[in-house]
């Protein structure tokens, strides 16, 4: 998020798009709610199902899955053709704008209806008061960036914030919901393969010759691969081991016979974990990690916000902190590591991370603080890009849309979707042991109420759920928030994957799978 | 400004209430319907003051400080006023403490205490209890509800689930789920803000039931393991068993002010599970054996030595977690850089 929670409330409006906020983020979305029953902000709810929060918005609407470049384009031409655009943002702090409006400037209303199903007048509906409003903050999640145009969804966003000048404000921003405890901060700390620790590129001269300096030893300048394109290899056999630390591929991954296939073919596989997951059942060697409750560190949240975690309980038999594991290895390899704590490693850390430079485990307290905080006097920063971006200017990109992968046909007439549910998590490694979660929420898939009458399938009742990957039998749940034609299904479930269905059609860029859209059949089982 | 309270001068700011003048001079003054999140509600009356030129008794909980007021906590008529108060609460419910999960933790002990109470004198032939256990996580006790509001509010006005109201007035007021459905059934998303927020042990979680005393526990911050939000947690850990036994949101933090959701309140059982990986596995013949930490370590570090000589690095992949710290994921991608060479590191976030 370029904006912290805490100041969510100081919008006059926000547009929510791609993200099921209450069950995705559900104290992110009770503040949203709160802040639209006091009357503080507007809500614009953008999405294929109506979700909990289209009850709190002012507008709702539905797109066709897959058409969010489209939608925004439409909005960015109705606001530069009624002057609604932000003249002095877009003149002192961006560049590329002539680009983008040409672009849009073929979007109108009746053809984004075409393309993504919303009625003209609600686009134009949408257009006004977004583009009115004094600030406006713009949230997301995987909605938008789930798709083979996730890059050009993210990129239209901002888009859409810069047109606005919505950037660098109290109540604004384009503020992306991370999904993971510390997904963030994951990225933070380097675990990436073309960066280092806060986002120094691999292969800058003088970057590589600050941390060959700092860690002592000669460093490779080549990025590395994604996670994706290491699992194409891999099935083809050029990979050879692979290391993975607290994640569970085998259910996650867009493909899954495929992923299983790419793991089965490796010379050696090591996973760290703290259960026996789909993917540590392949593994030639399991090492027992500690859970977060048994430890200390830092986890950095969807708002920057960095946190202290402490050790309550001790982990369970001979099971290590994952990095104390990587020590070992380390000094097995020939380095020598000497932490003792894990605050030793956050202060080591900080002095390579300019970002975290300032933040100390006295300074974090209680509350935690946001970065960039660049020394120990900095206050941290809950809102980026005030008065200056990054790069200097912001970069308008003109965006064409461009059709998902996969789109429904004759053989294959629904849109599939998937998502999370508000009481699983993920693939479930942590959630489904807990008996009540799973007796609130278990496998299914979400279909409406139109097509299941259509289909003679009844609330709970078994249906078989096809696509050109796979299929598989679920349950049905015939709920009016899904729209005719989309059937939406939750992927935490080994035994019902949803990934066995989705499509392994990448982003170019991020490659980022395509979960939010393929092409389905469903029948009654 | 200056007020006096019980005769001791204290310092007070424009603006407090008497309360919280009195609670920041470290003078207790019961309440049970006032929560700092949920304001002054101004309806149990049991933090009555007397003040000084007021005939009326004034309610601490709402009235701001003035300066030179001069305010007394323990009069007989405060006192008589508090004890009518608590014998009613006490005689209407079924106030049995001994194996109430709320015991050690309950606002009404704690002012039953100061009065120096031990149970209600007014006899009154309906008082049984009334069980709601409907629900997956939150067992509700109706009949040790004490109405005074606090999860109302909290339901509609923090988490805004808009599910819990009131139903009937006065002395037959109750709480409702929806339009009075068991709680199980009605749209309660069970994120447990109410059973956090209620002053007894009317609204309770299930989970921590025989757990561990309340006095028994440590609380140990932590945040979240699941979604981004972060929201921080109290883990309340039993340390005769070294098991978390409950947990709750932390109130003042700025990203959930005491609020979760259901994961994050009730989904801490995989922490403790008897499934959890124990011991290092090595794979022979198709099937897991245990290991030692030096066996599993020496063969990971061999292996990877061996396949780096001969095929490369670049051979190599690390998947780094958006579960472990950041001090993990650091220390992941150094072992990767710098000890195996390759920059072959990536996340799953993106699934
Ligand atoms: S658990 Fe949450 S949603 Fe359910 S009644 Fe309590 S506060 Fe409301
Ligand atoms: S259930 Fe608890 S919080 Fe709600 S009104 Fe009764 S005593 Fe108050
Ligand atoms: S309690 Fe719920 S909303 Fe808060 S971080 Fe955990 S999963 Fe997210």
């Amino acid at each position: 998020m370029t904006n912290d929670i805490a100041g969510l409330d100081k919008s006059d409006v926000a547009l929510i798009i791609g993200s099921d906020t209450s069950e995705c983020h559900p104290v992110i979305a009770a503040r949203l709610k709160k802040a639209a029953m006091d009357g503080k902000v507007k809500i614009i709810v953008i999405d294929p199902k109506r979700i909990k929060m289209a009850d709190f918005a002012t507008i709702y609407a539905c797109q066709r899955p897959g058409t969010d470049v489209a939608v925004l384009n439409g909005m960015m031409h109705l606001i530069i053709k009624n002057g609604w655009e932000d003249k002095k943002f877009i003149e002192e702090r961006t560049e590329g704008y002539e680009a983008l409006k040409e672009e849009v400037a073929k979007f109108t209303p009746e053809y984004v209806e075409k393309i993504s199903g919303i009625p003209a007048k609600t686009l134009e509906e949408i257009a006004e008061l977004f583009g009115k409003a004094p600030t406006a903050a713009l949230y997301y999640a995987m909605g938008i960036t789930q798709h083979t145009t996730g890059v050009d969804n993210v990129k239209s966003t901002a888009n859409l914030q810069m047109l606005c000048g919505n950037m660098g404000k109290v109540g604004g921003g384009v503020n992306p919901l991370r999904g993971q405890s510390n997904v963030q901060g994951a990225c933070d700390m380097g675990g990436l393969p073309n960066v280092f620790p806060a986002y120094q590129k691999i292969g800058d001269a003088a970057v590589q010759e600050k941390f060959e300096k700092f860690w002592g030893v000669k460093l490779s300048d080549k990025p590395g691969m994604t996670m994706t394109v290491a699992f194409d290899k891999a099935h083809a056999g050029e990979m050879k081991a692979f290391y993975i630390m607290g994640e569970n591929p085998m259910v996650s991954d867009p493909d899954l016979h495929h992923a299983e296939e790419s793991l089965k073919r490796l010379e050696f596989l090591v996973v760290e974990d703290i259960f026996m997951t789909e993917t540590a059942q392949m593994a030639h060697v399991v090492l027992p990690a500690s859970s977060p409750a048994e430890k200390d560190g830092t986890f950095s949240n969807t708002e920057r916000r960095v946190q202290l975690l402490f050790k309550a309980v001790n982990a369970p038999g001979q099971a290590k902190h994952d990095w104390e594991i990587h020590q070992m290895i380390a000094n097995k390899m020939g380095l020598n590591w000497n932490y003792t704590k894990a605050e030793e490693i956050f202060d080591e850390m900080r002095k390579c991370t300019p970002s975290y430079a300032g933040l100390t485990y006295k300074r974090l307290g209680f509350a935690g603080m946001h970065w960039p905080c660049p020394n120990e006097e900095h206050p941290g920063t809950p809102v980026l890009h005030i008065g200056k971006f990054s790069r200097g200017l912001g970069l308008f990109t003109a965006i064409p849309f461009k059709e998902p992968a996969e789109m429904p046909d004759k053989d294959y007439p629904w849109y599939f979707t998937t998502g999370r549910v508000l009481q699983q998590y993920h693939t479930g490694t942590m959630s489904r042991k807990t008996p009540g979660l799973n007796n609130l929420a278990g496998p299914h898939v979400m279909i409406s109420v139109e097509d299941a009458e259509a289909l003679g399938i009844s609330n709970s009742g078994k249906v078989k759920v096809s696509t050109r990957r796979g299929s598989l039998i679920t349950n049905a749940f015939v709920t009016k928030r899904c729209p005719k034609g989309t059937v939406f299904m939750p992927f935490h479930f080994a035994e019902a994957a949803a990934n066995k269905l989705t499509i392994n059609a990448l982003d170019p860029i991020a490659k980022i799978p395509e979960y939010k859209v393929c092409a389905c059949k469903i029948e009654k089982a | 400004m200056q007020i006096t309270i019980n005769g001791k001068i204290v310092e007070a700011q424009a603006g407090q209430t008497i309360h919280r003048a009195a609670k920041a001079a470290g003078i207790y003054i019961p309440t049970l319907c006032y929560h700092e999140k949920v304001g002054a509600a101004g309806k149990c009356r049991v933090c009555v003051v007397e003040i000084e030129g007021s005939p009326a008794l004034q309610t601490a909980c709402s009235v701001e400080v003035r300066e030179g007021m001069k305010i007394q906590t323990r009069t007989e008529r405060v006192l008589n006023s508090q004890k009518l108060i608590v014998d009613l609460l006490l005689s209407t419910g079924t106030h049995d403490c001994l194996a109430c999960d709320q015991n050690g933790s309950c606002e009404l002990q704690d002012v039953a205490y100061y009065l120096g109470m031990e149970r209600g004198s007014f006899k009154y032939a309906d008082v049984e209890s009334v069980k709601d256990d409907s629900s997956e996580f939150i067992s509700v006790e109706r009949s040790k509800c004490i109405s005074c509001g606090r999860c109302v509010a909290a339901c509609n006005n923090t988490v805004t689930n808009r599910v819990l109201d009131f139903k009937y007035r006065g002395h037959k007021a109750d709480i409702a789920f929806d339009d009075d459905k068991p709680m199980g059934e009605s749209s309660c998303v069970q994120c447990g803000e109410c059973a956090q927020i209620c002053p007894v042990g009317a609204l309770t979680d299930k989970l921590s039931k025989g757990r561990a005393r309340r006095w028994d526990v440590e609380k140990v911050y932590s945040v979240c393991p699941y979604c981004g939000v972060g929201c921080k947690l109290e883990l309340h850990v039993d340390r005769k068993t070294d098991r978390i036994v409950r947990v709750t949101g932390a109130e003042g933090a700025p990203t959930n002010n005491g609020m979760l959701c259901v994961k994050g309140r009730y989904g801490y059982d995989f922490v403790g599970h008897p499934d959890r990986l124990t011991t290092p596995l090595i794979k022979e013949n198709g099937k897991f054996r245990e290991a030692s930490w030096d066996e599993a370590i020496t063969l990971v570090a061999t292996k990877f030595a061996e396949i780096k000589q001969k095929h490369g690095a670049d051979t190599i992949m690390g998947l780094c977690s958006a579960k472990v710290t950041n001090e993990e994921n650091y220390t992941f991608q150094k072992l990767f850089r710098t000890g195996i060479g390759t920059n072959n590191i990536d996340h799953c976030a993106r699934l």
